[in-house]
C-alpha cells in the first residue's frame, strides 16, 4: 500500500513538474486527452480484466458524467467542485440501477444488456433537447469557474492549469484503483473471474461483488466523462453511443488487461492512432477494424501482457521492478 | 394529451388496422434478423455482433440490384443469398478461429467487422443516405383491409416474412438437417463422432443466419433509408428480441419481435417522447420475472 502511494506520488510529481521544464501547448493538451481516456479504459478494466465481466456499455457512464457536469455548470452555474461531485454521484447511482439488471444473468447477457442500457442513455440524451441540446449536443461552451480553496483560487481555464488539474484527479484515481485491485476485495474479484461457480461455493456472494465493482467502474467512468466535457468544453450524444463503448475496449485489448498499466499504454496507442490515421486516410474505421482483427487473431493478448510474459523481459528486467509492474496472474478473462 | 390520442386510436378501426400493420412490418423485419442471430448463437455459441452489418449488406445489395429492374422476386433471392455467401466466407476465414476464445474476443472480432464493413460500404456506395423506393412491381393502388389502405409492398413483406417463419420452423423441427442442427447445438462432439461433418453444419448455420439477416435488409431496404451504420439500431433491437424471447428460441424470437413491433407502433402515438424506452422497459420486466426470456430454457 505504501509502495502504491510512493509510486503514485512520483508519477504525479513528474507529470506536474514536466510542463514547467518543457512546455508545448500541443503536448499538454495531448497528455490531458490521454490521461482522460486512460482513466476511462482503466475503469472499464476493473470489469473486463479483473472481474471477467465484458461490458459493452461503458460509454453510458462516460456520457452521464459529461452531461451532468456540463448541464450543472452551463444551466445552474454551480461551483466546479460541486458539479464534478454531482457528476460522479449521478454516475454511481445510474450504475447501481443498470448494474442491478445486468448482473442477473450470464456473461453474454451481461454484454448485451450493458450495451442496451447505454443505448437508453443515448436516446434520453438525444430526446431530452431542452436539457441536453438534443443531437446538437451541449454546445455554447461550458463555463469553468475557478476553484476556491481555503481562500486561494485556481483557474482551470488555461490549457496548462487544466492539465495540472487533470493530472491530480486522474493519478489520484489511479492510486485508488490500484488500492482497490490490490485489496482483499480485489483478490476476490479475480477469484470470481477465474471461476465464479467455485467462488460461489466457498461462500462468496458473487452477484453482490459484481454489483459493487460495476458501480465503482461506472463511477470512475463518469469521472472520466466529466473531465472530457470540461476539457473540450461541450458534451455530445456520441459520448454515449455504443461506438464510444468500444474505444476503451480497444485500449484494453491492445494495451493488455492484466494490469492497470495496460489500459494506459492502450490509451496512448489509441490516441496516437486516431490522430495519425485521420491525417492519411478518411477510412479511419477500416484501419482500426483491421488492427483489431490482427490483434485478436494473432497476438491474442495485449502488448503489456505479451511483454510481461515474454522470456527476454523476465531476464532483462530486475525481479523487483517486474513485480511492481506486472500482474502476478497474467490476466486472463474467463 | 398524447394518451387521449392513443385512446382515440383504439376507438377507430382505421387507426388500429394501420398501426397493427406497421407493427407487423417492424416485427417481421426484426424477426428475420433476430432469428438469424438466435440461430447462430444457439448452435455456434457465438453472439454475432456483426449481424446488423449483414442486414445492412442485404439492403445495399438490393439497392444495386433494383437499379437493374429485374423481377423483384429474383432480386430478393439473389441479394439475400449474396449475404448468405458472404456469411460463409466470414465464418470460414475468421469466426471459425475464435470458437474457443473468450467472449471478449468473439464480440471484438465481430465489432471489428462492423467497422470494416461500414467503411467498405462507404467506399463502394458512398456516404450519403440512399433510398431505392418501392420496386416497380408494387407501384399500384394500395390494398383495402377493413377501412384502411395498406401499400401492396407491405403485404408482400408480411407474406414473405410469414412464409419464412413457417419454413424455418418446419426446417428446424422436422427436417433431417434441422435435427442435425439441433443435435449440434446440444453436443457438437457427439455429432462429429456420429460421422457428420460438424464444420459443414457450422458453415451451413452461419450461412442460414446470414441469409435471414440479409433477407431482413433486402425487404426493409425499399421502405427505409439505407446508410452506412444502419445495422447499429437493428442489432440492439435484435438483442432485446432475443433477451425477451429467450436465447436460442426461434418461436421466442417471433413473439418477441411482434411484441416489440406493437409496442413501438402504438407507443409512438401514445408516448412519442419515450416510445423507445418502452422496449427497454419490456426487457427489464422480462428479466426480473423470467430471466431466461419468455421461451428460453436455461441461462447461458
Amino acid at each position: 500500500m505504501r509502495k502504491t502511494f510512493i509510486m503514485g506520488i512520483l508519477v504525479m510529481g513528474f507529470l506536474l513538474v514536466f510542463p514547467f521544464l518543457y512546455y508545448s501547448k500541443f503536448l499538454v493538451d495531448y497528455l490531458t486527452q490521454i490521461l482522460i481516456s486512460a482513466l476511462f479504459a482503466a475503469s472499464l478494466n476493473l470489469l473486463v480484466g479483473y472481474t471477467g465481466m465484458v461490458s459493452f456499455g461503458h460509454a453510458g457512464f462516460f456520457g452521464v458524467g459529461a452531461y451532468a457536469v456540463g448541464v450543472m455548470l452551463q444551466k445552474y452555474s454551480t461551483s466546479l467542485v460541486g458539479s464534478l461531485l454531482f457528476a460522479v454521484i449521478l454516475s454511481a447511482v445510474v450504475a447501481m440501477v443498470i448494474g442491478f439488471f445486468c448482473i442477473r444473468l450470464g456473461e453474454i447477457y451481461f454484454a448485451m444488456l450493458t450495451m442496451a442500457f447505454a443505448q437508453i442513455i443515448y436516446t434520453i440524451v438525444v430526446k431530452w433537447t431542452p436539457m441536453t441540446g438534443g443531437d446538437q449536443g451541449l454546445i455554447g461552451g461550458i463555463p469553468k469557474p475557478p476553484i476556491a480553496f481555503f481562500g486561494l483560487s485556481f483557474d482551470i481555464g488555461t490549457s496548462l492549469n487544466f492539465y495540472l488539474f487533470t493530472v491530480i484527479l486522474v493519478i489520484g484515481s489511479f492510486i485508488l484503483l490500484k488500492l482497490i485491485v490490490d485489496s482483499p476485495f480485489g483478490a476476490i474479484l479475480k477469484t470470481i473471474r477465474d471461476n465464479s461457480l467455485r467462488s460461489y461455493f466457498i461462500g462468496i456472494p458473487v452477484k453482490l461483488y459484481q454489483w459493487i465493482i460495476f458501480v465503482i467502474a461506472g463511477t470512475f467512468g463518469g469521472l472520466s466523462g466529466a473531465l472530457m466535457a470540461l476539457f473540450i468544453s461541450g458534451a455530445y450524444p456520441d459520448f454515449t453511443y455504443w461506438t464510444k463503448s468500444a474505444e476503451p475496449i480497444f485500449m484494453i485489448l491492445v494495451g493488455g488487461m492484466g494490469s492497470l498499466l495496460g489500459p494506459v499504454i492502450g490509451a496512448v496507442i489509441f490516441n496516437l492512432l486516431s490522430a495519425y490515421i485521420t491525417i492519411y486516410t478518411h477510412l479511419y474505421e477500416l484501419v482500426m477494424g483491421i488492427i483489431l482483427v490482427v490483434f485478436i487473431l494473432s497476438l491474442k493478448k495485449g502488448l503489456t501482457d505479451f511483454l510481461f510474459e515474454s522470456e527476454s523481459f523476465k531476464k532483462l528486467i530486475p525481479q523487483r521492478l517486474q513485480r511492481a509492474l506486472a500482474p502476478e496472474d497474467g490476466g486472463k478473462t474467463s | 394529451m398524447e394518451l387521449l390520442k392513443l385512446g382515440e386510436c383504439f376507438g377507430s378501426l382505421n387507426c388500429v388496422t394501420t398501426q397493427v400493420t406497421s407493427a407487423l412490418i417492424l416485427g417481421m423485419v426484426l424477426f428475420l434478423v433476430a432469428s438469424g442471430l438466435s440461430l447462430i448463437f444457439g448452435v455456434l455459441g457465438v453472439m454475432n455482433f456483426a449481424h446488423g452489418a449483414l442486414y445492412m449488406l442485404g439492403a445495399y445489395f438490393s439497392y444495386t440490384l433494383l437499379t437493374l429492374h429485374w423481377n423483384f422476386g429474383v432480386i430478393v433471392l439473389l441479394a439475400s443469398m449474396g449475404v448468405g455467401v458472404f456469411g460463409v466466407v466470414f465464418e470460414r476465414l475468421f469466426i471459425r478461429r475464435i470458437y474457443a476464445s473468450p467472449l471478449l474476443y468473439q464480440l471484438l472480432l465481430c465489432y471489428a467487422f462492423i467497422l470494416i464493413l461500414d467503411d467498405l460500404v462507404k467506399l463502394v456506395w458512398g456516404y450519403e443516405f440512399k433510398n431505392s423506393g418501392v420496386p416497380d412491381a408494387f407501384r399500384r393502388p394500395p390494398i383495402q383491409v377493413l377501412q384502411s389502405f395498406i401499400p401492396s409492398y407491405y403485404v408482400f413483406i408480411l407474406i414473405i416474412g410469414g412464409a419464412v417463419a413457417i419454413a424455418l420452423w418446419f426446417f428446424l423441427a422436422k427436417s433431417k438437417f434441422g435435427k442435425v442442427i439441433q443435435a449440434a447445438a446440444h453436443s457438437s462432439e457427439m455429432v462429429g463422432a456420429l460421422g457428420i461433418n460438424v464444420n459443414l453444419v457450422y458453415a451451413g448455420v452461419f450461412a442460414l443466419g446470414s441469409f435471414l439477416a440479409g433477407l431482413g435488409g433486402v425487404l426493409a431496404g425499399p421502405v427505409r433509408s439505407i446508410y452506412p451504420g444502419m445495422g447499429a439500431s437493428i442489432i440492439i433491437e435484435s438483442f432485446i428480441v432475443v433477451v425477451v424471447g429467450g436465447l436460442g428460441s426461434i418461436g421466442g424470437a417471433f413473439v418477441g419481435a411482434m411484441l416489440i413491433g406493437l409496442m413501438k407502433s402504438f407507443g409512438i402515438i401514445g408516448f412519442p417522447l419515450i416510445e423507445e424506452s418502452f422496449v427497454f422497459i419490456l426487457m427489464a420486466v422480462v428479466l426480473i420475472f423470467k430471466p431466461t426470456g419468455l421461451f428460453g430454457k436455461k441461462a447461458t
